[in-house]
């Protein structure tokens, strides 16, 4: 009989952040590399409520509801600015992105 | 048995689901992989007795946040190929490469260690249910100065988002 203790989760969680940050170094539409940015935020949140469940806790479930609305208002702020970056390029990719530079 | 089933069977899918969308050529197929992960841990949210945050995590992320994906992908376009020209050379298999020697390296170490990662505190017997009227309690008293700074930022990023959308060439009144 194997139990499924806190470690399993939590290493779910890590496997979960390494595929999005080798997303994020990998992708070049800057779409995909917004889901990647959710995958992560996604593992921290099964973070906390690993852990919510192993101090037996609330204060973890709570930071998951502000990490969500957090993520929420990131993604209508990102979104916006990838329109207005395909309105003037034509195109979402972060390589041909040169209007930003210092 | 079942409590096994009910992390291996949604912790596949959560894998599945990233892989997905970190190899998916089209971006519908991106974004359907992203669904794919937010359900399955919404199932291993329930699993964990946080079944408020996994309701909300099915509406607010696999609803609202997924649609909205979707819509901006549609208003894109799916047809355009990804251009994959590297700036510099061999930046691709360089940081791959790097983060496979990473992540083999730390699974070596949790293998080796027999999946114990010797947490310091040891898990509490009773568990807690994380139901609405209890996070309710605590979000109302306690967090209650986050939450209002929490309704500020959706203000500001609504109007941000407005800001940069709006098109004033377009709409200049004559």
């Amino acid at each position: 009989m194997i139990e499924v203790s806190t470690d399993w989760y939590l290493t779910l969680a890590a496997i979960l952040f390494s595929i999005g940050f080798l997303g994020m170094m990998i992708r070049k539409n800057a779409l995909i590399m917004f889901m990647c940015i959710e995958l992560m935020l996604n593992s921290v949140n099964l973070t906390f409520i690993t852990a919510s469940k192993h101090f037996g806790t609330i204060e973890g479930q709570i930071s998951v509801f502000f990490v969500l609305v957090v993520a929420a208002a990131e993604v209508v702020v990102g979104l916006a600015i990838i329109v207005s970056i395909f309105k003037k390029q034509s195109s979402a990719s972060v390589d041909l992105l040169r209007t930003s530079r210092g | 048995m079942l409590e096994l089933l009910l992390f291996a069977v949604p912790a596949g899918l959560v894998i599945l689901g990233a892989l997905i969308v970190i190899f998916a050529k089209n971006p519908v197929h991106n974004s359907m992989g992203l669904v794919l992960t937010l359900a399955s841990l919404a199932i291993i949210y329930i699993t964990l007795n946080a079944t408020f945050v996994a309701m909300v995590q099915m509406l607010v992320y696999a609803g609202a946040v997924m649609t909205l994906f979707l819509f901006v992908i549609m208003m894109i376009g799916v047809d355009k190929p990804e251009q994959t020209r590297e700036e510099i050379k061999g930046q691709t298999l360089l940081v791959s490469g790097t983060l496979f020697i990473l992540i083999g390296l730390v699974s070596f170490i949790v293998v080796n260690s027999g999946f114990k990662w010797d947490l310091y505190f040891p898990a509490v017997e009773y568990s807690l249910e994380g139901t609405p009227d209890l996070i309710a309690a605590s979000l109302f008293t306690e967090w209650v100065l986050p939450f209002e700074i929490i309704s500020l930022l959706l203000i500001v990023a609504t109007a941000a988002a407005i800001a940069l959308a709006y098109d004033t060439k377009v709409r200049k009144p004559k």
